[in-house]
């Protein structure tokens, strides 16, 4: 294990980008910080800028518009980052692969480290995808 | 001309879950003037759905929005049963009603614990998303999923809810109810709650109906509209309710408004369940033999207001036109009159005041703003893109073959 990959084995900071999502993956991700689930006992906690961020969480297939923005998220964070793809949408593109806005899916923008799929992923999953990446960083 | 400073907020940021970008023209702490551009999160479902076939786009119209996301179904449902003339069975209406109040629970819970959020009191988001998980597990046993229930089929319902899951469904609203009056009861009477919502934000009932507003943003300002009385569907005239409604127009209004009504819904749900005891069971759905030609209008009242589809059909198996309006689209027009005159720090709340659901309203790709000759997204741009997509597909099949 190098240095850069023991300093992921204590508290993860997350931050959180909600691509064109339906919301049900952003409430969900949410619901892993309130009591039932509460992942802050881990040490996981959202940050507001990606600059202070550990993870990035990606949710939602990406379209035209937020595909700069995620590249541009993506270049602002510090290295090494690990990038968690939620949901079906995160993962492959989902139902809107079709569509004329779609550009994604996230792993042919930035690179990701784990895919949590489901729609939505359920907390216990999202938190199961969570733990795995800790124990192979 | 005084000067003015441009606070951008966002399209990224952990002021709300959903990417917006809101721009505030302020004079030193009072916002002068607001503007919004949303479009990140446009997936082109109106396009997508005219490909799909009815029962297919049941999945698709749920995914608009995942709070609501049995409200889009419910309106297309409707929509679709206009246009094929379908009466559902009396167990199909209560099973709909039932659904669409659990989610109008867990949707106002959500509000709750997120305006809490916003205002700094993290204790509220806190005890009301652990209040909401119940509504949830109830969600879980009668559909199998959290959210995204698929619960919506053209002439009725996918799964029926069988009469001994009546006594736990009881027995988890009744706890809902309880840890609600203790939520409320401590929202009611913060003073510090009072001090940052009371007068904050507030809209006439003038402003509404100037800018059309719906839902509970409306029926705080003292109007009392509600698609479920207005043009009754599913269970709703076959059960007992009000409509809740406060004058003051304010953010402490529509918080009570909230609130309220979710008595209402656990009121309704108790109705509902009453009346499905009387039921068969597993009468839960209607054959359809075809969708014949014609246009069908399908309303349903959201957590956040009235949601409207249009659908038009040609006796295919797929619309040729499906149009869709979310609350939030107009909602969060009145933007324009709660926020100018505000603080910053009491923007923030008279935003989220309305509920604004940005994946709702990501219906349109807006072209271009007229007014500040901001470029959004241009019309060529969006054929372009419409043109590449077409050319990429053809490519995968033409490999294919």
């Amino acid at each position: 294990m190098g240095f850069k990959n023991y300093c992921f084995k204590k508290s993860l900071w997350v931050f959180h980008f909600g691509g064109a999502s339906c919301n049900n993956c952003d409430i969900e991700i949410l619901d892993c910080l309130t009591p039932r689930h509460d992942l802050e006992r881990f040490g996981i906690l959202l940050v507001g800028s990606i600059r202070h961020a550990d993870v990035l969480l990606v949710n939602g297939s990406i379209n035209i518009r937020d595909k700069e923005r995620l590249i541009e998220v993506y270049n602002q964070a510090p290295k090494p980052i690990l990038v968690v793809a939620i949901g079906a949408c995160g993962c492959t593109g989902g139902l809107f692969t079709d569509s004329y806005t779609f550009a994604g899916p996230v792993d042919k923008i930035i690179p990701v480290n784990a895919y949590v799929p489901g729609c939505p992923p359920k907390p216990e999953a999202i938190i199961a995808g969570i733990i795995k990446l800790v124990l192979n960083a | 001309m005084s000067k003015k400073t441009l606070i951008p907020i966002g399209p990224y940021h952990p002021l709300q879950e959903e990417p917006e970008l809101f721009k505030l023209y302020c004079d030193g702490e009072i916002v002068k003037d607001i503007k919004w551009e949303t479009g990140y999160n446009h997936r082109g479902i109106e396009k997508l759905s005219e490909s799909k076939t009815y029962e297919q786009i049941f999945f698709l119209v749920e995914r608009i929005c995942g709070i609501c996301s049995s409200s889009h179904p419910f309106a297309f449902a409707n929509a679709v049963e206009e246009i094929a003339d379908i009466e559902l069975t009396n167990r199909a209406k209560y099973i709909r009603s039932i659904i669409g109040e659990l989610e109008r629970i867990h949707s106002h819970l959500l509000w709750v614990g997120l305006a809490g959020h916003f205002l700094g009191y993290n204790t509220v988001f806190m005890w009301a998303w652990k209040y909401r998980e119940p509504v949830l597990d109830l969600f879980e046993m009668i559909s199998g999923n959290r959210n995204s229930y698929a619960m919506f089929k053209v002439g009725g319902v996918r799964r029926d809810i069988e009469n001994s899951k009546i006594s736990v469904i009881r027995q988890v609203l009744g706890d809902v109810k309880r840890k609600t009056d203790l939520l409320t009861g401590a929202v009611m009477d913060d003073p510090v709650i009072h001090a940052r919502t009371k007068g904050v934000g507030i809209l006439t009932r003038q402003d509404i109906i100037d800018y059309a507003a719906v839902g509970p943003t409306a029926r705080a300002s003292g109007l009392a509209i509600d698609v479920r009385k207005d043009d009754p569907y599913a269970a709703y005239p076959l059960v007992n309710w009000k409509v809740i409604t406060a004058q003051a127009g304010d953010v402490f209004a529509k918080a009570e408004v909230r609130l309220l009504e979710m008595y209402e819904s656990i009121s309704i749900i108790e109705q509902c369940l009453e009346g499905l005891k009387k039921e068969k069971e597993g009468d839960i759905a209607v054959k359809i033999k075809e969708i014949p030609e014609g246009i069908g209008n399908g309303r349903a009242e959201a957590p956040r207001g009235e949601v409207f589809h249009f659908v038009q059909s040609d006796g295919s198996n797929s619309p040729v036109r499906h149009k869709i309006r979310a609350p939030s689209y107009v909602n969060i027009a009145t933007f324009k009159k709660s926020c100018i005159g505000q603080t910053i720090a009491d923007a923030t709340i008279s935003l989220a005041a309305v509920d604004p659901c940005y994946c709702c309203t990501e219906r349109m790709a807006a072209a271009y703003d007229s007014n500040s000759g901001d470029k959004i997204m241009n019309a060529n741009e969006l054929i372009n893109a419409s043109v590449k997509r077409t050319n990429e597909i053809k490519k995968t099949i033409n490999s294919q073959l």
